[in-house]
């Protein structure tokens, strides 16, 4: 087979949900019948959801691109010789080349889109396991010291210093102790957690293995939102090749060392992403958030000691291994160091994904990447960091890419999911929703998140319908301090940022209406 | 002198010697291969409401003391976590479970719009089925396809980008056929 034409057509949950299935059905129907010997590889998605359905075609000069390829395509992409990379309509040139994708700092998701994600000697091909490998042969505390000298800030959101998460578990002294990946990544305008379990299991896999090695736990849950089937089924292969392959099991890669690993599914709740409320979703409990202290890092899933981050910030933790905490330290800005993959989503031209070192603007971003509007019409609000980021207007899009800078405008970086909104959106009917989902998805252990969500909604309708609409406005401010200074966790505590945002910035939304 | 421990009430088990007995088969077979399949895990409870519904579409009232006894758990305890989790349904949905965005980017790109045009259209609510069975409607909060919504999800995992309300119906004809 090695004469065979090699095709890559993405398995990503977007790319199938613009018909990759079908465009690779219509090359393999269209190669057979043509008698051309193809080997199809079903790769992550490099991350361009524009040019999705993408094939690319190895030539000696690099891969080549065509996109958005439909199934209908196919048969004039095979007459025009793609196979050589030939010119037709819908080619790109060298995927590399393509200036959305050469602009990025890839570290993170270096492998995504290279070869089959779950493939175990893809995955060492490409450099897999060499921070594993590395580790192995270090004691726990030097592990940690690299991840804490890394820079590596939780990227789930909170952007806690992984490092000093996995310096008090290694600290603890603990029969049991367990590795928890929080991927329930709920935060609309987020599917960097997707893409990576998707595209490259293994580096999850991997991150999690060397953070079990660190502080010494032999158990790792992966806690998955029941809304990515896509991702379950990857993980669920990629385990058991790594089993198979001995990266897991009671001997890690030789080194005596035990690590397992379970995939387990939640079911529909997103308040199983702030981190106690998933550790007893994972004990098989109501999601209810737990008060702190005790810390997880002390008292965990099952009462024991647990480490628990996001997809991100784990699957970040091999290339810190392989290649060094100052090669990682080295990009960023401030106290943001390394690279965010950061999620274009809502109306823009060119969405997708764009791995970055922090310092990045959004301007840049929404424009130089992401295109514009997809609609055509002027971006007018940015939402950033999920239901509970600010709304952002014009006059804040050159704010750089840096946790803090985002934190002295009102505004969060959260997971970098960058939610754009063109002028045909109604901001009032934003801030009501802001409360409307706090209200589905509260867990109900405290009184101003539980009741206070409701009530927002409704005086936001007494505004609305311009009942008494000033004394209605100092209710809403009064409820929303209520709710920041009195919740129990981020939910209720974060849900008046988008509408107090959306007050300050875009008050002419909230006037009496015709 | 110490105080005397009160005596503890005895467990009372509601339970009869055949968990299954009175359950219909279907379900009975889905509540013992789901227990056998994961009792042993810990926190087990998630795991086996899973794979209840992934069989039945639902978890059964009648499985849950069956359940809550063969986990040590008080039926209370089964009954909150059945309903604190959107996924779980306690009763049997349609032919075609079809999961409409209602999340931020999927708002930017017309959700709403297209949220009004699938209730008008199938003339249901949200958590509803269709008089003819076919098609239950749901609300979900993200599908992780942000760049290119509005995002709707067809059973477990049919995934569908940039749906408009014509290709919306276009859909909905198409999971009738499919399941009629």
């Amino acid at each position: 087979m090695s004469d065979a034409l090699k095709i890559y057509v993405s398995r990503d949950a977007t790319a199938l949900a613009l018909g990759a299935d079908a465009t690779a059905q219509a090359i393999a129907a269209e190669a057979a019948r043509r008698g051309v010997a193809i080997e199809l590889v079903r790769n992550g998605s490099r991350g361009m959801f524009w040019v999705e359905p993408l094939v690319e075609v190895a030539t000696p000069a690099g891969r080549v691109a065509y996109g958005p390829v439909s199934a209908t395509d196919v048969a004039a992409l095979f007459d025009a010789g793609f196979g050589n990379g030939a010119a037709h309509a819908l080619k790109l040139g060298l995927t590399e080349e393509i200036p959305y994708f050469k602009k990025q700092e890839r570290l993170t998701f270096a492998r995504v889109g290279l070869a089959d994600p779950l493939s175990v000697a893809d995955y060492v091909a490409h450099g897999g396991y060499a921070g594993l490998e590395n580790a192995l042969a270090m004691s726990g505390a030097d592990i940690v010291a690299a991840v804490t000298e890394s820079g590596l800030r939780g990227r789930g959101g909170a952007a806690f210093p992984t490092g000093i998460k996995w310096k008090t578990v290694l600290g603890v002294e603990s029969a049991q102790k367990y590795i928890v990946c929080n991927a329930d990544e709920g935060d609309s305008g987020t599917f960097s957690d997707r893409m990576l379990m998707e595209g490259d299991p293994l580096s999850l896999v991997e991150g999690m293995t060397i953070a079990g090695v660190a502080v010494g736990a032999t158990q790792g849950y992966i806690y998955l939102r029941s809304e990515y089937p896509h991702a379950h089924r990857a993980l669920k292969a990629a385990i058991a090749n790594a089993y198979a392959a001995g990266w897991l099991g009671a001997d890690v890669h030789g080194s005596g060392k035990r690590f397992d690993l379970e995939v387990r599914l939640g079911a529909g709740a997103y308040i199983c992403g702030e981190e106690t409320s998933l550790l007893d979703s994972l004990e098989g409990k109501r999601g209810q958030v737990r008060f702190k202290p005790p810390l997880p890092a002390i008292k965990g899933l099952f009462g024991q000691p647990t480490v628990i981050n996001n997809v991100i910030s784990l699957a970040s933790v091999p290339i810190i291994l392989a290649k060094g905490a100052a090669f990682y330290r080295d990009y960023g800005v401030g106290r943001s160091r390394g690279s965010l993959p950061i999620q274009l989503a809502g109306n823009l031209k060119h969405p997708g994904l764009v791995e970055k070192a922090f310092g990045v603007t959004l301007r840049e971003l929404l424009y130089d990447y992401g295109g514009g509007s997809y609609s055509g019409r002027p971006i007018r609000a940015v939402q950033v960091g999920g239901p509970l980021g600010a709304y952002m207007p014009e006059s804040q899009f050159n704010t750089v890419l840096d946790y803090e800078a985002f934190a002295a405008v009102g505004a969060m970086l959260g997971h970098g999911g960058v939610v754009a909104f063109d002028d045909s959106v109604d901001m009032l009917d934003q801030a009501r929703y802001a409360m409307e989902f706090c209200a589905v998805e509260s867990c109900g252990k405290c009184t101003p998140c539980r009741i206070g969500s409701t009530r927002g909604v409704e005086v936001i309708d007494r505004i609305r319908s311009g009942i008494e609409r000033d004394k209605n406005l100092a209710v809403l401010n009064d409820l929303c301090n209520t709710m920041r200074f009195g919740s129990l966790c981020a939910l209720g505590g974060l849900t008046p940022d988008p509408v107090v945002s959306a007050l300050k910035h875009f008050s002419e939304d909230f006037a009496v209406r015709a | 002198m110490a105080a005397q421990p009160l005596p503890l009430n005895p467990p009372r088990r509601r339970v009869a010697a055949d968990p299954a007995a009175g359950l219909e088969p279907a379900i009975a077979a889905a509540v013992k291969a789901a227990l056998d399949a994961h009792r042993d895990l810990p926190g087990a409870l998630m795991p086996i409401l899973h794979a209840v519904q992934d069989v039945l579409g639902y978890v059964p009232a009648d499985a849950v003391p069956w359940i809550a006894s063969d986990l040590n758990l008080t039926r209370a305890e089964v009954h909150g976590v059945i309903s604190f989790y959107h996924h779980f349904r306690t009763h049997p949905p349609g032919r075609q479970v079809v999961q409409i965005c209602r999340a931020e980017a999927c708002q930017a790109l017309g959700a709403r719009a297209l949220e009004a045009h699938a209730k008008q259209s199938l003339g249901i609510d949200f958590h509803e089925t269709t008089a003819d069975g076919a098609i239950t409607l749901e609300a979900v909060y993200c599908l992780g396809n942000c760049g290119c919504g509005p995002s709707v999800l067809i059973g477990t995992d049919e995934l569908h980008a940039r749906v408009t309300p014509d290709a919306f119906d276009a859909l909905m004809r198409k999971a009738r056929e499919a399941t009629a």
